[in-house]
C-alpha cells in the first residue's frame, strides 16, 4: 500500500463520484444528522421561497434574496463536498480490497487431516469450524487458524508488502486471512470468522466509512455545537420582536427582513466545524490506514490520543531483538588476538546471531579472516540442551562457548576450574545488562565475550519525545531485573517490568489502570490476549494470533512495533483539528456581527453605522459578503481537515499557545480581512 | 464617547477596596472550607451543640452521604416548602401580627413573585418594603429566606467542589449538613458582626412602629412626616453578604437608615463580593490545588475592574448634551461632576458605580444609585455584568459553581487543541457534562430573549414602561436579564408589581435558578464517579495567565455573541442617538 496523495492520483471517475455524492446528500434524512448543517439547509430553502415570492412592495430586492439562498445552498453543499471527498480517499482503497474478497471455491475437508477426501464449495458458505486446504496457487478462503501444514503466503493484498510471508500451525504464525493467497507447499486450516465478518470485510467497512459511528469527543462536541446553534437561533428569532418594537418607537426604519435574520443566523452558528466535523474524523481514520494500521473502532483512535501510559515490548521495539558481540576479555596470559581467534573458530558454523556477531566483530575489530571449516578439517558441535554449549572440534584441540554455569560443569568434568578473573568479568558484563559467553580451549579457559543488547538506532529520541508529550514509556522484557535495569537506563524508558509473565503484563496494566492511567500497548502472542483486551488500546501485529487480534482493537499491517507511537499521534491530532477548527468557526463570529448587526438595524437607527469598522460598501454587501466568507471559508478549510492540523512532540501548555495563536486570534482575525476583501469584490463586479 | 479619570481620593479608595477584598479572601476561605470539610473551628466549641441540636431535631445524619440525585431531591424539596411557606406568609400577613403599620395581605402574583424571589437568591423586588410588609414578613419571611437561600448556593457548590475532589465515589455530601454549616458557621457569625457594625453606624434596628416626626418647615397642611423604621439592620447585613440584595426599604441603600455613612457604604460594598471572592480560595484549597482558587479569581477580576472603570469613566463624563450646552461637570472640592442623576450626592460617582459594578456582577442586586439613570454606555455595564451569567463573583456559591460551568467549557475547547480528551482537575469532561453545562449556561439567555420578545410585543408588557424608545427597551431587557440571572436589582422606570411581570419574571427566576443548580449537581454527581488521570505535561494547565485568558474570552464571548443584537438596541442604540450631533 504506497503511501501516496489520494488527491494527486483522483480520477475523473472518482471526481464525478465525488460530485454526485455531494448532491445527493442533500437529502433532508441525511442533512438532519448533523444539527448545525441543518439549520443552514432549512435556511436555504426559506430563502429560495422567499426569493420566489418576494413581493415587489417588501423593500427588499429579489436579487438580494435569491443571493443569499444560492450562497446557503453552497455552504450546505460544501459541507457535503468537505465529506464525500474525506471519504472518497478510502472508496479506492476499498475498491483494491474488494477484488481480493471474491467468491473463491474452497477445499473443504470431510475429515481432519485427510487430504484426499476433499469436497469443493464455494467460500462464502463456510462456516467456523470448517476445515480447508489451501494449496499452492489458491486464495485462502476465509480468515482462519493453520492446523497442520508450513507454506508461504502472499498477503500483498492487505499488506501491500510483497514480500511472502511464512505461516505454520503452532506458535505465533499460525493466523491466515481471507483473500491472501498460498504461493509454496500446503495448509490446512481451520475457519474462525462468519462469513461478512472477516478481517477484509471489516477493513473494507472501515475504510469506506460505512460503519462509521460517532466517537466519544465528537458526541460531546456536536451537543456544544447543537447548544450554540441553539443559542443563536433564539437570538436571532427573538429580534424580530425587538426589531418592531425598536421600529415602533423610532418611528422609522423597517424591520429586520427575515433574509436577514436567516443570514445572521447561519453566519453565527458554528457552520464552518459543522461542516467539517464528519471530514475530520473519516480523515482521521484515514490517515492510520494510510500508516497501515486498521482500527477496530475510532473510539479506540481517540483512546490512543488520551493514552499517559506505553508498554513497550524491549525485544523488537527498543532492542533489535539480538544480542551481539561487543567486546572480547582475554584471561591474562592470553593474548586478545588469540582468544579473538578462538571465539571466532568456536562460532563459524553458528548460525544464530549471536554467533554471527561473534565472526562478524572478530573481523571488524582484529581483522581476522573467516577460516574455512573444510580446509581446518573442523567439525562442529552444536548447541544442545544438555550441555548448553557450542563450539568446534579440529584435529588438536577443540573450542566450546556458553553461558558461566555451562562451562562450570564442563570444566569440573576436566578437574578444572573457572578462574577468578573469568568470573569477575562475566559478573561485570551481567550487572551492565550484557550476557557473558565464556570461551574455553579444552579445559583451558581463553576468556569472556560481551554479547549485548543493542538499542535500536533513535528509539531513544523517540522515547524522549513521548517523555515531552507527557507520556510515559515501560519496557516489558523477560530479562532479569539487572539487566532489565540496564538495557531500561541505556534506552531512556521511564520504568520497567522485568521477568514478565503474562499474568504479571496484566496486573501491571490493571494497577496503573486503577491509578487513572490510560494504557497502550504492543503485542503478537496468544499469552499477550488478556494483558491487550485489558489495554485501553492495544495494537497488534498482522503476524500475530488469531487470539491476540482478537483481543486487540488496532492490527498493525506492517507489524512495526514501533508503529504505538505514529498510532498516538494520530489520535492526538484528530483531537487537535476538531478543537483548534471549533476555535476558529466560534472566533470568527464576532467580525460577522460586526457586518451584519449594524447593516440589519442602520435604517432604524442610523448612528449604528459607527459600528460598520470594516467600511463595508452597502448593507446588502455587508450582509452577503459575510454569507460568502461563511461559505467559502469550509472550502478553504477542507484541506487542513483532511491533513489534520501540524503536530509536533510538545508539553500541553506550548501546544495550547501555539494552537490560541493560530486559531483562536488568526480566527478572530480572518474574517474582517476576508469579508473586506470579499464586499470589495462584490463592489467591482458592480453586484451591490 | 468621552472618559474621565478618577480623582485621586478615589483612586486611593479604589485600591484599598480591592486590597481589603483580596486579603480576605484567603483567611475567610481557609475557614469555610473547614467549615464544610466538617472540621473544627474556632467558633466549633460554642456552635458545635446548635448544629447537633438541629440535626437531632430533624432527623439527620450528617454523615449520611448523598447520591447526586438524592442530593437534587433535597434541595427540590427544601427550596419548594420555602416557596410555599413564604407565599402563605405573605398572603395572611395582616393577621399574624408584628405589624404596627397595618400592612394589608400581599396581592397573590406579588406574593408568587415575591417567594419565588427570595428562594431563588434572586431579591427583586416588585414592591416597596416600607409600604408593603409587616415586620413579620421581614423577619420570618425576607430575612429567613436571605439566609437560607445564600446556604443552599453554597451547599449546591460544596458539592460540585467535591465532585472534583473525588474520585471513584457515588455520592456529593450531604445537603443538611452543608446548609447546616454554611448558615450557622459562616453567614449567621459574619452577619451579626456585620449588624452590629451597621447600627453603630446609624442603621435602625427597632420592632417599633413607623415614627411621626415634625417637619422644621411645614408644608402648607402637613406638619408631620412619617419616618419609616423597623429591624433593618439584621436584613441588611445578610442582604450583603449573602448576595440577597433585597432591601428593607423601597430605594434600598440608597436609603439614609439603610446605608447612612461613608463607613457603612464601604463595608457594604465591601459585603457584597466577600464571600463570592473567599470561595474561590475555599474552592482551591478543598480540590488540593491553590493556583486553581486564584486562577478562577484572577479570571473574575480581569473582566470586573475593566468594565467597573469604563462604568466609572463614562458616568464622570458625564452627559454630552450638557457638555455641548456649557455645563461644568468635572469633578471638583465644590461638586462630584459626572452625571449624578440617580445617584446620591453623598456618594458620588465612584462610590455609586463600584455599588452598581459589585451588585450586578455578583448577583446581589442591592443598589446605591438608580441605574436607569446612568448614561447609556454606564447602564451598559450592569447590565453586560448580569449577562455573563452571574459568574464574575456572582451569588454565594452560584457565582462560582457557574464559573466553573464556564472552566468546563473551556477546558473542553482549549483541551481539544492540545490533543487529548479534555480534563480539568483530572476529571475528564465527557458528553454528559457538556450536555449539563449546555444546558445551564443557555437557559438564563434563553429566558432573558424570550422574556424580553414577550414583553415588547405585549400591551401587558409594554404597560410597565416609563420611558419609551430604546431606554424602553432597556427598562424591558434589563427586568429579564436581572430576573433570570437572579441578580434582582432594578433599572428603575418599569412598573414590574403586574401580574404579567410578577408572573413572567417569577418564572424566570425559577428556570434561572434550578436549570443551572440541576445540572450543577449533575456534574458533581457524574465527576465524583470518575477516576482521576494522574498529571503530567501532557497534562492541559489550568491556572496558568494563557488558561485564564482562555476562560476570560470564553465568559465574554457568549454573553457578546447572545446578547450583541439586543444590546445594540437598547444602550447601545441609545448612546447612538444620545451623541448625535454632539461629537
Amino acid at each position: 500500500m504506497s503511501r501516496h496523495s489520494p488527491v494527486a492520483v483522483m480520477g475523473v471517475a472518482d471526481r464525478v463520484a465525488i460530485l454526485r455524492q455531494t448532491f445527493s446528500r442533500l437529502a433532508p434524512r441525511y442533512q438532519l444528522r448533523n444539527p448545525v448543517m441543518f439549520v443552514v439547509f432549512m435556511g436555504a430553502i426559506v430563502t429560495s421561497v422567499l426569493a420566489a415570492l418576494n413581493p415587489p412592495q417588501s423593500g427588499e430586492p429579489t436579487w438580494f434574496i435569491a443571493a443569499i439562498a444560492l450562497w446557503l445552498w453552497f455552504t450546505v453543499l460544501f459541507a457535503n463536498l468537505a465529506e464525500a471527498v474525506a471519504e472518497g480517499r478510502g472508496k479506492a482503497q476499498a475498491a483494491t480490497l474488494k477484488t481480493a474478497r471474491k467468491d473463491t471455491p474452497a477445499k473443504k475437508m470431510v475429515e481432519m487431516h485427510n487430504r484426499k477426501m476433499l469436497q469443493s464449495v464455494s467460500s462464502a458458505t463456510l462456516q467456523p469450524g470448517d476445515i480447508v486446504l489451501v494449496e499452492a496457487g489458491d486464495f485462502i478462503p476465509s480468515d482462519g487458524e493453520v492446523i497442520g501444514g508450513v507454506a508461504s503466503v502472499d498477503e500483498s493484498a492487505i499488506t501491500g508488502e510483497s514480500a511472502p510471508v511464512v505461516r505454520e500451525s503452532g506458535g505465533d504464525r499460525s493466523a491466515v486471512t481471507g483473500g491472501t493467497r498460498v504461493l509454496s507447499d500446503w495448509l490446512e486450516i481451520r475457519i474462525t470468522a462468519r462469513q461478512g465478518e472477516t478481517f477484509l470485510d471489516r477493513m473494507i467497512a472501515l475504510v469506506e466509512g460505512a460503519k462509521r459511528q460517532k466517537t466519544p469527543n465528537e458526541i460531546a462536541l456536536s451537543i456544544l455545537l447543537a447548544a450554540l446553534t441553539i443559542v443563536f437561533l433564539l437570538a436571532t428569532v427573538t429580534l424580530l420582536p425587538f426589531s418592531i418594537f425598536a421600529v415602533g418607537e423610532a418611528g422609522k426604519g423597517s424591520v429586520v427582513s427575515i433574509t436577514v435574520l436567516i443570514a445572521l443566523l447561519v453566519c453565527l452558528a458554528p457552520t464552518t466545524i459543522g461542516g467539517l466535523l464528519s471530514a475530520i474524523g473519516i480523515a482521521g481514520m484515514d490517515r492510520l490506514i494510510r500508516a497501515n494500521v486498521i482500527a477496530k473502532s475510532g473510539r479506540a483512535v481517540e483512546a490512543a490520543g488520551d493514552v499517559n501510559v506505553l508498554l513497550l515490548d524491549k525485544t523488537g521495539t527498543i532492542t533489535y531483538g539480538n544480542r551481539q558481540a561487543v567486546g572480547f576479555y582475554p584471561v591474562p596470559g592470553v593474548t586478545i588476538e588469540e582468544m579473538a581467534q578462538a571465539a571466532q573458530l568456536s562460532s563459524l558454523a553458528d548460525e544464530t546471531p549471536e554467533g554471527k556477531s561473534i565472526v562478524a566483530l572478530a573481523l571488524s575489530k582484529y581483522n581476522l579472516t573467516e577460516s574455512n571449516l573444510e580446509q581446518l578439517q573442523a567439525s562442529f558441535i552444536p548447541f544442545s540442551a544438555e550441555t548448553r554449549l557450542s563450539g568446534i572440534t579440529l584435529p588438536d584441540r577443540q573450542i566450546l562457548k556458553g553461558a558461566g554455569d555451562a562451562i562450570i560443569s564442563h570444566l569440573a568434568k576436566q578437574n578444572a576450574k573457572l578462574p577468578d578473573v573469568a568470573q569477575e568479568k562475566a559478573n561485570q558484563i551481567a550487572r551492565q545488562g550484557g550476557t557473558p559467553l565464556i570461551v574455553v580451549e579444552n579445559a583451558r579457559v581463553l576468556g569472556v565475550v560481551h554479547l549485548k543488547d543493542v538499542i535500536k538506532h533513535g528509539i531513544k529520541e523517540r522515547l524522549a519525545e513521548l517523555r515531552r508529550m507527557g507520556i510515559k514509556s515501560i519496557m516489558v522484557t523477560g530479562d532479569n531485573p539487572l539487566t532489565a535495569a540496564a538495557i531500561a537506563a541505556e534506552a531512556g524508558v521511564d520504568d520497567y517490568l522485568a521477568q514478565a509473565t503474562p499474568q504479571t503484563k496484566l496486573e501491571k496494566i490493571r494497577e496503573m489502570q486503577r491509578g487513572g492511567e490510560l494504557v497502550a500497548m504492543v503485542g503478537d502472542g496468544t499469552n499477550d490476549a488478556p494483558a491487550l483486551a485489558q489495554a485501553d488500546v492495544a495494537v497488534v501485529m498482522n503476524t500475530g494470533t488469531q487470539a491476540a487480534k482478537e483481543a486487540g482493537n488496532m492490527v498493525d499491517l506492517d507489524s512495526n512495533p514501533t508503529k504505538l507511537i505514529e498510532v498516538v499521534e494520530i489520535g492526538k491530532q484528530l483531537l487537535m483539528t476538531r478543537g483548534a477548527l471549533t476555535t476558529f468557526s466560534i472566533a470568527n463570529d464576532l467580525a460577522k456581527y460586526f457586518a451584519i448587526v449594524p447593516a440589519a438595524f442602520v435604517t432604524t437607527y442610523p448612528a449604528l453605522a459607527a459600528l460598520n469598522v470594516m467600511g463595508l460598501a452597502s448593507p446588502q454587501s455587508a450582509i452577503l459578503s459575510a454569507v460568502i466568507f461563511n461559505a467559502v471559508i469550509i472550502v478553504f478549510l477542507i484541506p487542513l481537515a483532511l491533513r489534520g492540523v501540524k503536530y509536533r512532540a510538545a508539553g500541553a501548555a506550548t501546544l495550547l499557545r501555539d494552537n490560541v495563536l493560530i486559531y483562536g486570534v488568526g480566527g478572530l482575525i480572518a474574517p474582517f480581512i476576508g469579508i473586506k476583501l470579499i464586499d470589495m469584490a462584490l463592489t467591482f463586479i458592480g453586484w451591490v | 464617547m468621552t472618559f474621565a479619570m478618577p480623582t485621586l481620593t478615589a483612586c486611593v479608595q479604589i485600591l484599598v477596596y480591592f486590597l481589603l477584598l483580596f486579603m480576605c479572601a484567603k483567611p475567610l476561605g481557609t475557614y469555610m472550607a473547614r467549615v464544610y470539610a466538617g472540621q473544627d473551628t474556632l467558633l466549633t466549641p460554642v456552635l458545635r451543640h446548635f448544629e447537633r441540636g438541629f440535626y437531632r431535631i430533624s432527623h439527620v445524619k450528617p454523615d449520611e452521604e448523598m447520591s447526586w440525585q438524592a442530593y437534587a431531591q433535597a434541595v427540590i424539596g427544601f427550596s419548594l416548602v420555602a416557596v410555599v411557606g413564604l407565599y402563605a406568609l405573605l398572603r395572611m400577613q395582616h393577621i399574624l401580627g408584628f405589624n404596627p403599620a397595618g400592612m394589608g395581605e400581599v396581592s397573590p402574583h406579588l406574593a408568587f413573585n415575591t417567594a419565588v424571589s427570595f428562594v431563588t437568591n434572586t431579591n427583586w423586588q416588585s414592591y416597596g418594603g416600607e409600604a408593603t410588609m409587616s415586620y413579620l414578613s421581614q423577619m420570618l419571611g425576607l430575612t429567613v429566606q436571605n439566609f437560607v437561600s445564600a446556604g443552599v448556593g453554597m451547599a449546591v457548590l460544596m458539592a460540585l467542589i467535591r465532585g472534583f475532589s473525588r474520585r471513584g465515589k457515588h455520592t456529593i455530601g450531604n445537603f443538611w449538613a452543608d446548609l447546616t454549616r454554611g448558615v450557622l458557621y459562616i453567614l449567621l457569625p459574619l452577619s451579626i458582626l456585620f449588624s452590629a457594625f451597621l447600627v453603630s453606624q446609624g442603621v435602625v434596628q427597632t420592632l417599633k412602629p413607623y415614627a411621626a416626626v415634625e417637619l422644621l418647615e411645614p408644608a402648607g397642611e402637613t406638619t408631620t412626616q412619617t419616618i419609616a423604621v423597623g429591624p433593618a439592620a439584621s436584613q441588611i447585613a445578610i442582604k450583603q453578604l449573602g448576595t440577597n440584595g433585597g432591601g428593607f426599604f423601597n430605594v434600598n441603600s440608597a436609603h439614609p437608615l439603610e446605608n447612612p455613612t461613608p463607613m457603612a457604604n464601604f463595608f457594604e460594598m465591601l459585603a457584597l463580593l466577600l464571600i463570592p471572592a473567599a470561595l474561590c480560595y475555599t474552592f482551591g484549597v478543598m480540590v488540593g490545588d491553590r493556583r486553581q482558587g486564584w486562577a478562577i479569581l484572577a479570571a473574575m477580576t480581569i473582566i470586573f475592574i475593566p468594565l467597573f472603570l469604563f462604568c466609572m469613566s463614562v458616568e464622570q463624563a458625564g452627559n454630552p448634551r450638557f457638555a455641548a450646552l456649557g455645563v461644568d461637570q468635572t469633578a471638583s472640592e465644590q461638586s462630584a461632576g459626572g452625571n449624578m442623576e440617580g445617584k446620591e450626592v453623598r456618594f458620588g460617582i465612584v462610590n455609586s458605580t463600584l455599588w452598581a459594578s459589585a451588585t450586578t456582577a455578583a448577583s446581589n442586586g442591592s443598589v446605591n444609585s438608580m441605574h436607569g439613570s446612568y448614561t447609556p454606555l454606564g447602564s451598559l455595564i450592569p447590565m453586560l455584568f448580569m449577562k455573563f451569567g452571574e459568574v464574575i463573583y456572582g451569588g454565594v456559591g452560584s457565582g462560582l459553581y457557574g464559573m466553573l460551568l464556564f472552566v468546563v467549557m473551556t477546558v473542553f475547547i482549549a483541551g481539544l487543541m492540545v490533543g487529548r480528551t479534555p480534563e480539568y482537575l483530572g476529571k475528564k469532561i465527557q458528553a454528559f457534562e457538556i450536555k449539563m453545562a449546555a444546558v445551564a449556561i443557555l437557559v438564563p439567555p434563553l429566558c432573558v430573549l424570550l422574556g424580553t420578545a414577550i414583553a415588547v410585543m405585549s400591551e401587558a408588557g409594554q404597560a410597565g414602561l416609563l420611558n419609551r424608545g430604546a431606554q424602553g427597551f432597556s427598562e424591558i431587557l434589563y427586568a429579564f436579564t436581572s430576573a433570570s440571572n437572579n441578580n434582582g436589582s432594578a433599572f428603575a422606570g418599569l412598573t414590574a408589581n403586574s401580574p404579567f411581570y410578577n408572573t413572567a419574571l417569577g418564572l424566570c427566576m425559577l428556570l434561572g435558578r434550578f436549570f443551572v443548580l440541576l445540572p450543577v449537581l449533575a456534574i458533581a454527581g457524574s465527576l465524583a464517579a470518575k477516576q482521576t488521570v494522574p498529571q503530567s505535561v501532557g497534562t492541559l494547565p489550568t491556572h496558568t495567565p494563557l488558561f485564564i485568558g482562555l476562560l476570560v474570552g470564553v465568559v465574554v464571548l457568549v454573553a457578546v455573541l447572545t446578547f450583541v443584537p439586543a444590546l445594540a438596541l437598547g444602550p447601545v442604540a441609545e448612546h447612538t442617538v444620545l451623541i448625535q450631533g454632539v461629537e
